[in-house]
C-alpha cells in the first residue's frame, strides 16, 4: 500500500507538468494581453504606446516565450507563484482571500447534497416503484434539469419581492460572526447543494437497488435481521462506493467552479477571480488557479482511491 | 426643439437639485454603494477605469474640481486652489492655494505637492505611467514660487486647460512621497480628501470614514462610507431594492429604473442626464470600397437616428441624436443644425434614397457584404449593433456581425483587420479638446483606428483648442465636426448614451453629471433621515 502511495504521488507530477505546459500555450494563443486589457478598454481618447511598452516590459511580456515559461516553472518549483499581472499583488494573497469562501461553500454545498442524497437515495431504492420512490425521483430530476444560478435568481427575487430582504453582500468569516456568515452562504450552498444531490441521489438509488438485489442480503432478510441493520451494516457500504467517487469529484469542481452562482449572490470566491483573471488575460493569476484546481482534483481523486481500499477490504493495491 | 428639450433636461436636474439643497444637510450616516468594477492599482494618474474613480476618489483632493452642483458637468471650480487668474495672453496660468489644507498624515499641502503631482502626469519621469499626459502637451512647465501659488506656463493658449485641471484623475499625492517612490501611490492611498482610508478587502469592498480635519469646515456630512464590487448588474438592482445600497453611481438600464420605482416608489428618486459616452462606427479607410467617402456617408445616412432615438432609449442605455459633443451642454450644435448634415435629416426616406444614390455613384453593388465586427458587450452594442445592421440591410447592404470578447477586441481593432466596427469613447469632462482629440489623424492619435490622415481636420481641430473666444470656438467646432461626420464622414456617430441613477431618496446633495467619473468625493452627500 505504500508503494502504491508513492507511485500515485510521483504519476502527479508529469501530469501537473502537462496541465502547466497546456495552460500556459492556450493562455497565449488567444488575442489580448492584459495591458491592451487594461489601458484599450475603457474607451480613453488618450493612448500611450510609451506607457503599454514600460508596462509590457514590466511584467516581463517582452520576453520570449520560452522565457517566460522557464521563469514560471521556476517559480512554481519553488511554490512561488509570482504576481498578479492586474494588481501587482501576491497571487498568494489574492487566493488566499477568496479562498476561505470558496471552500466553505464546497463544504457546505456537499454536505448539503450528501444529506439529501443518501437517504433520499435510499428511501427511493427500499420503496422502488412506490410514490415515494416516483416523488424522489421527481425531486432528482428537477434538480438535475435546474441550473443552480437560475435557481439562485429566483430565491433572491423570492426573499427580495416577498420577505424584502437580499442577503449581505459583504463576506464575514465563520469565526466572527456566525449568523452574518450562514446568511450570506446558506442560500447559494442550497441552490448549488440541490443541483448536486439530485446526482449523488439518483447515484445511491441505482447502487442500492443493485446491491439490494445481491445473494447476502437476501440471506440477511431470510435470517429475520432488521432492515434497517442490513441497510446501514450490510447494503450501504457497498452501494457507496460509486457515490463516493462522483460526490468527490463533484466537490472538487465546487471550488472553483462555481462562476455564475458566485455572480448571481455577489461572492467574492475562487470561481469569479477564475474568470476576472482570463477576462483580464491575468497570465500568471490564470495559471496558478488553473494549477491550483488540477492539484486538488488529483489529492482528490487519489484520496478517493484510497478510500475505496479502506471501505472494501477486498480491494488492494500494488 | 430637441436643443430645448435638452435644455429643459438640464434645468430640471438643476431645479430637483436646487430643491434637494434647500434643505439643511444632516451629518451622519454611512454611504453604501455598488461598483462594478474594482481598481488594478489606486493610482489616478495611470488607471483609466471608474472602478477606481467611485472608491479612491473620496479620498483625494485635485487642483479644480467641477461644479458639483452643476448638471451640466462643464464648470471649473475651486477646491485645493482658492482662486485663479490667467494672463493677458492666456500662457500663465496662477493659482492660489487655500491655506491649512493638510494630508491625512497631518503634513501641510503645499504647492510643492502640487507641482510634484502634475509634474508625474505631464513629465512623468522614465519606468512611470501617465495615461493622460498627452491632454497636457500645450504645458511647458509649472512652477511653484511660494507655498501657496502654482503657476502653470503654457507654450500657446488653450480654451480647454483650465477644465482640464478638473479632471478628476489628478490626485495630489504628496511631494515628498513621491520624491522617494513615484510608484508609492500605486499601492498606498494617503491624500487629503474629505475621507480617510480604512480598508479595501480585494473583490469585496473599500471602506472610508470621515476626516475630522477637513479643510471644508462641516464637510463631509457622511460618517463614512462603503465602496462594495459587485460585477452583476442584477445584484447591484438588489441591493438598492432590498435597500442594502443607496445609489450606483454608473447607471442602470430603462428596465431596471421602472422595476424601481415601481417596488420602491417614493423611496426612490431617479436622475437622469445625457452621457458623455458614446458608440460610434469606425470605418476602415484602408478598405475598399471604405476609403470612398461616397461610401461611408451612404453608410451614415441609411441611419434613421430619430427614430432610433424614441425606440431604443426604452430598452438600452442610449437616447439624445448627437453629433461631437453632449447635447445640452455649452458647445454642442443645436438640433436645427445637426438636422442639417448627412445621417441627421429627419426625413428617413429621402436619406436612404440619397445613400442607395451614393452607393450606386460608388459602383458598390446591391447586396455588397461586409464585416460588421461588434465588441462583446451587452448593453448597449448588441442593440445598437442589431440597429445599425437592420439599417444598412434595408439600403441593399449585407451585413455579417462579428463579436469579439471585450479584452481582445481592441487589439483585434489595432491592427487594421475589420472593414466596419464599433468603437467607443467616455469622456471625464464634457469638453471639446477631449472629445473630438480621437477623430484626428491616426499618425497623431494612435486610439484613431478609423486609419485616416486628414490634415484639415486636424488643422480645425488646433486652432479651436487654441481659441478662448466661446463664440469662435463654437463655429470651429461646428466645421470640425461638419467635416468630420458629413463631408467626409469619417466615423458615424450612434446615438448618445443615457445616463439613469435611481437612488435612495435618503441620498440628498449629489448631482448627477454627464460623467460617471464627475462628482464622486463625497463631501457634498448627506442621508436624510
Amino acid at each position: 500500500m505504500g508503494y502504491y502511495i508513492l507511485k500515485r504521488l510521483l504519476a502527479m507530477i508529469p501530469t501537473l507538468i502537462g496541465v502547466a505546459v497546456l495552460i500556459f500555450i492556450l493562455l497565449r494563443v488567444v488575442p489580448g494581453d492584459v495591458v491592451e486589457a487594461r489601458y484599450l478598454t475603457q474607451g480613453s481618447q488618450f493612448q500611450s504606446q510609451d506607457l503599454m511598452d514600460i508596462e509590457r516590459k514590466k511584467l516581463g511580456l517582452d520576453q520570449p516565450l520560452w522565457k517566460q515559461f522557464t521563469t514560471w516553472m521556476t517559480g512554481l518549483a519553488r511554490l512561488d507563484f509570482g504576481l498578479s499581472m492586474w494588481t501587482g499583488a501576491p497571487i498568494t494573497e489574492e487566493i488566499k482571500l477568496r479562498f476561505a469562501l470558496s471552500l466553505q461553500l464546497a463544504i457546505m454545498a456537499s454536505l448539503l447534497a450528501q444529506l439529501l442524497a443518501i437517504p433520499l437515495g435510499i428511501l427511493a431504492a427500499v420503496k422502488q416503484d412506490t410514490w415515494v420512490d416516483y416523488a424522489v425521483r421527481v425531486f432528482s430530476i428537477a434538480g438535475l434539469a435546474t441550473p443552480s444560478f437560475w435557481l439562485g435568481i429566483v430565491m433572491i427575487l423570492t426573499m427580495l419581492i416577498v420577505f424584502k430582504w437580499v442577503p449581505p453582500m459583504v463576506f464575514t468569516p465563520l469565526w466572527v460572526n456566525p449568523w452574518e456568515n450562514l446568511a450570506q452562504l446558506i442560500w447559494p450552498a442550497l441552490a448549488v447543494g440541490y443541483r448536486y444531490s439530485a446526482v449523488g441521489t439518483r447515484m445511491m438509488r441505482s447502487a442500492m437497488l443493485e446491491v439490494l438485489r445481491e445473494d447476502y442480503i437476501r440471506t440477511a432478510r431470510a435470517k429475520g435481521l432488521w432492515l434497517k441493520l442490513i441497510l446501514v451494516r450490510h447494503a450501504l457500504k457497498n452501494a457507496i462506493l460509486p457515490v463516493l467517487t462522483v460526490m468527490s469529484l463533484e466537490f472538487a469542481f465546487l471550488l472553483g467552479g462555481l462562476v455564475v452562482t458566485e455572480q448571481v449572490f455577489n461572492l467574492n470566491g475562487l470561481g469569479m477571480l477564475f474568470v476576472e483573471a482570463i477576462s483580464r488575460r491575468d497570465y500568471t493569476l490564470t495559471q496558478a488557479l488553473v494549477m491550483l484546481v488540477a492539484t486538488f482534483f488529483l489529492i482528490v481523486n487519489f484520496v478517493v482511491d484510497i478510500a475505496y481500499a479502506w471501505l472494501d477490504p477486498r480491494i488492494r493495491y500494488r | 426643439m430637441k436643443r430645448l428639450a435638452g435644455l429643459l433636461a438640464l434645468a430640471a436636474g438643476a431645479l430637483l437639485t436646487l430643491s434637494a439643497q434647500a434643505q439643511t444637510p444632516r451629518s451622519g450616516g454611512e454611504l453604501v454603494f455598488p461598483v462594478p468594477s474594482e481598481p488594478p492599482s489606486y493610482d489616478g494618474h495611470r488607471e483609466e477605469t471608474f472602478g477606481l474613480i467611485h472608491p479612491i476618489a473620496p479620498f483625494y483632493n485635485t487642483l479644480l474640481r467641477v461644479d458639483p452642483n452643476d448638471p451640466g458637468g462643464t464648470k471649473p471650480y475651486p477646491s485645493i486652489a482658492e482662486s485663479w487668474t490667467v494672463s493677458q495672453d492666456g500662457k500663465t496660468y496662477t493659482f492660489k492655494l487655500r491655506r491649512g489644507v493638510k494630508f491625512h498624515d497631518g503634513s501641510d499641502l503645499t504647492s510643492k505637492d502640487v507641482k510634484a503631482s502634475y509634474d508625474k502626469i505631464i513629465f512623468p519621469p522614465p519606468g512611470v505611467g501617465s495615461t493622460r499626459k498627452g491632454q497636457y502637451a500645450v504645458v511647458e512647465k509649472i512652477e511653484a514660487p511660494d507655498p501657496a501659488t502654482v503657476v502653470f506656463r503654457l507654450k500657446q493658449s488653450s480654451g480647454s486647460f483650465l477644465v482640464g485641471l478638473a479632471s478628476p484623475w489628478n490626485f495630489i499625492y504628496k511631494a515628498d512621497i513621491l520624491a522617494k517612490d513615484p510608484h508609492w501611490y500605486e499601492k498606498n492611498i494617503m491624500g487629503s480628501g474629505p475621507f480617510t482610508f480604512v480598508e479595501h478587502v480585494k473583490g469585496s469592498h473599500v471602506v472610508g470614514k470621515k476626516n475630522p480635519n477637513y479643510w471644508d469646515k462641516g464637510k463631509p456630512y457622511l460618517d463614512g462610507f462603503r465602496a462594495i464590487f459587485m460585477r452583476e448588474s442584477a445584484a447591484q438592482v438588489a441591493a438598492v431594492r432590498g435597500e442594502r445600497a443607496h445609489i450606483q453611481f454608473r447607471g442602470f438600464t430603462p428596465k431596471d429604473r421602472d422595476n424601481l420605482k415601481a417596488a420602491l416608489g417614493d423611496k426612490i428618486t431617479v436622475q437622469e442626464s445625457p452621457w458623455d459616452c458614446i458608440l460610434m462606427v469606425g470605418i476602415n479607410h484602408e478598405k475598399k470600397p471604405f476609403d470612398d467617402k461616397r461610401v461611408r456617408r451612404a453608410l451614415s445616412l441609411a441611419l434613421d437616428r430619430h427614430g432610433a432615438s424614441t425606440a431604443l432609449s426604452q430598452i438600452a442605455i442610449v437616447k439624445a441624436v448627437a453629433g461631437v459633443q453632449v447635447p445640452g451642454t455649452p458647445f454642442a450644435t443645436p438640433p436645427e443644425e445637426l438636422n442639417k448634415l448627412a445621417g441627421y435629416w429627419t426625413d428617413a426616406e429621402k436619406s436612404r434614397a440619397e445613400a442607395k444614390r451614393l452607393l450606386r455613384e460608388a459602383g458598390v453593388p446591391d447586396g455588397f457584404q461586409f464585416t460588421f465586427t461588434n465588441r462583446g458587450i451587452p448593453m448597449p452594442y448588441e442593440p445598437l449593433g442589431v440597429w445599425m445592421i437592420d439599417q444598412w440591410r434595408r439600403i441593399g447592404l449585407n451585413v455579417q456581425q462579428q463579436v469579439i470578447e471585450p479584452a481582445a477586441y481592441f487589439g483585434v481593432i489595432r491592427k487594421g483587420d475589420s472593414q466596419v466596427h464599433m468603437d467607443f469613447q467616455c469622456g471625464y469632462i464634457v469638453e471639446p479638446d477631449l472629445d473630438m482629440y480621437k477623430f484626428l489623424s491616426s499618425d497623431r492619435n494612435p486610439a484613431n483606428y478609423g486609419r485616416y490622415k486628414d490634415p484639415v481636420l486636424d488643422a480645425l481641430y488646433d486652432k479651436q483648442s487654441g481659441e478662448t473666444n466661446v463664440e469662435k470656438r463654437k463655429q470651429l467646432i461646428r466645421q470640425f465636426e461638419k467635416r468630420l461626420l458629413d463631408e467626409e464622414a469619417h466615423y458615424l456617430m450612434t446615438l448618445q448614451w443615457h445616463r439613469i441613477i435611481p437612488h435612495s431618496a435618503k441620498v440628498k446633495g449629489w448631482t448627477i453629471t454627464p460623467s460617471h467619473y464627475l462628482n464622486n468625493t463625497l463631501d457634498t452627500v448627506w442621508l436624510a433621515e
